[in-house]
């Protein structure tokens, strides 16, 4: 089972590796290089270490933005399952927020908060946190009622409830929340430094793109998704381990 | 009320001591009435079946003596105290079993104990003893969706078992067990009821069943619902569980309990 699926995982990078390469042989556009140069590129990025400096620039809003969205997140996705006033007042603001146009607010949060990491850090969140409030709050809300009647039969608080029945039965969707979160927090860690103030790897693409490396560009772009892949993965393995058994056959990976 | 009696209730004469009794219960779930002034006793110490054709209100009548529903007008007693909310006086056994899908059977079993904040080793004992007890030794930590739908089953049984309340309140807890399970359930049920000083409200589709584990069978019809028939099954109950099958007054029992719900299922 578990080779099985390492088989096909492997197949797959070889399969889009593989059309990158011949896409940059053709090539589609001058601008798109082949896999193995942005490889070459991305092994000069690691080796003189600009990469780590680049990355240590662009945690920094990534880190605490996602922090923030999945903390904050969380509570008020709590909050707004188990309160339907809360409800009311809250779920709006964040439906509006996911369907924002984000790149025609940043001008406005710059103008509020400069172009430091603040502004930064409120791209990531407006980017990660309404998935992660709407999940939580849809899937508290969605607690099957019988065990929340059976936790009241067997004498559990209200507390107790929340924390031994709605919470758990919640995780898998708060998970997946959080999964989607965490990767439109870098999509919005990379656009702000894009948009606000060319720092980190943002900086390496726009100066990479400005002087025609697009080894280099590619290579930095691949070391993203790469790097959300992986988190992404150490994810889901937090969760296996906090919540056993609660495997209910949604896609690992 | 059109109730009648059966002749071997004489000692309805005599103080009976009830442990639960339910007066003029009534229960609305928006226009449908699903209870309409219903009122029942349930003897200390025995076993009350509630039989009755689907949708007739037993599990809306179970939830209200645990205290899960409010009635919209009646009260249901537990020892002469007007019930307000679940206590540790009663367990309750779901129909639809509601097992926490990410925790073992040992943690299910000892859920209830937990959230009486009962240690963790000593629950873990307690509950062991009646994971055994239900015949699921060895599955202690595995998980419900592991489980056939009977073995989920057992383990709701366990866990209400293992609170010891002194009420016990059973929704269909053989509807999912293969058959000879359910008939050594049923005499398991027997010597419970003999041996423990528990009262058991007790619900089935089966009329066997019914009469082969109560002391008093209360035959619930529908569209309200309302008790329409008390029968105390006594002659053959001290004649060993073996004989009982084959003892005349069971079989007319069920003939008779047959031909009064039989209307309801053409
Ligand atoms: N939460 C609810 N909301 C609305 N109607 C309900 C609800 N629960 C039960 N009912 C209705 O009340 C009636 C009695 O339901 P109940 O579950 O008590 O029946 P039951 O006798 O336990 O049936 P079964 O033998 O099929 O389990 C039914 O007509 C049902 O449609
Ligand atoms: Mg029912």
């Amino acid at each position: 089972m578990r080779g099985r699926s390492l088989y096909l995982k492997l197949l797959s990078a070889v399969i889009v590796f593989g059309a990158w390469e011949t896409a940059g042989r053709i090539p589609v556009s001058y601008a798109f290089p082949t896999f193995f140069e942005s490889m070459s590129a991305l092994a000069t990025l690691f080796l003189d270490g600009t990469i780590f400096t680049a990355y240590a620039e662009t945690l920094k809003p990534l880190v605490v933005g996602v922090a923030i969205s999945a903390v904050l997140g969380i509570g008020l996705g709590l909050w707004i399952g188990l309160s339907e006033k809360f409800d009311w007042l809250f779920s709006p603001i964040f439906v509006v927020m996911q369907s924002a146009p984000l790149a025609a607010l940043i001008p406005l949060l710059v103008m509020a908060y400069g172009i430091g990491l603040t502004s930064k850090v409120f791209v990531v969140c407006i980017m990660a946190m309404p998935v992660i409030v709407l999940n939580t709050s849809g899937a508290v809300r969605n607690t099957p009622s019988v065990l929340k009647e059976m936790g009241r039969a067997f004498l559990g608080t209200d507390r107790d409830l929340i924390l031994k029945i709605v919470i758990p039965a919640a995780s898998p969707i708060i998970f997946a929340g959080l999964r989607l979160g965490i990767s439109a927090g870098f999509i919005g860690a990379i656009l702000a430094e894009l948009k606000i103030t060319p720092t980190g790897v943002g900086d390496i693409i726009t100066y990479s793109r400005s002087i025609a490396d697009y080894p280099r560009m590619y290579a930095a772009i691949f070391s993203i998704i790469v790097l959300a892949v992986l988190f992404l993965n150490l994810l889901e393995k937090v969760e296996q381990v906090l919540f056993k058994g609660n495997q209910r056959g949604y896609a690992s990976d | 009320m059109p109730q009648t009696r059966d002749a071997a209730a004489l000692h309805q004469a005599h103080d009976v001591d009830y442990a639960v009794t339910a007066h003029k219960v009534s229960k609305n779930y928006g226009d449908v009435e699903a209870l309409k002034d219903l009122s029942l006793e349930f003897p200390r110490g025995q076993l009350t079946t509630l039989l009755g054709p689907s949708g007739c209100g037993k599990t809306t009548l179970l939830k209200i003596i645990a205290g899960l529903l409010a009635p919209n007008s009646g009260e249901i007693q537990v020892d002469r105290k007007t019930v307000t909310g679940p206590g540790p006086d009663r367990a309750f056994v779901f129909q639809d079993f509601a097992l926490l899908p990410w925790a073992s059977v040992i943690r299910n079993v000892a859920f209830g104990l937990e959230l009486r904040g009962v240690a963790k080793s000593e629950r873990e004992g307690i509950a062991e003893k009646y994971i055994q007890d239900v015949g699921l030794g060895g599955f202690e930590n595995s998980f419900p969706h592991e489980l056939s739908g009977g073995m989920r089953q057992r383990v709701g049984l366990a866990r209400a078992l293992a609170v010891d309340a002194r009420v016990l309140l059973m929704d269909e807890p053989f509807s999912a067990v293969d058959e000879q399970t359910r008939r050594k359930f049923q005499e398991d049920l027997l010597s419970l009821v003999q041996h423990e000083n528990k009262t058991f409200i007790f619900v089935t589709h089966s009329i066997e069943e019914a009469v082969y584990v109560s002391d008093q069978i209360a035959i619930l019809l529908p569209r309200p619902s309302r008790v329409s028939e008390i029968i105390r099954p006594s002659g053959f109950r001290n004649r060993g569980s073996e004989n009982i099958r084959r003892d005349p007054e069971y079989l007319d029992i069920v003939d008779r309990i047959w031909s009064s719900l039989r209307s309801y299922v053409e």
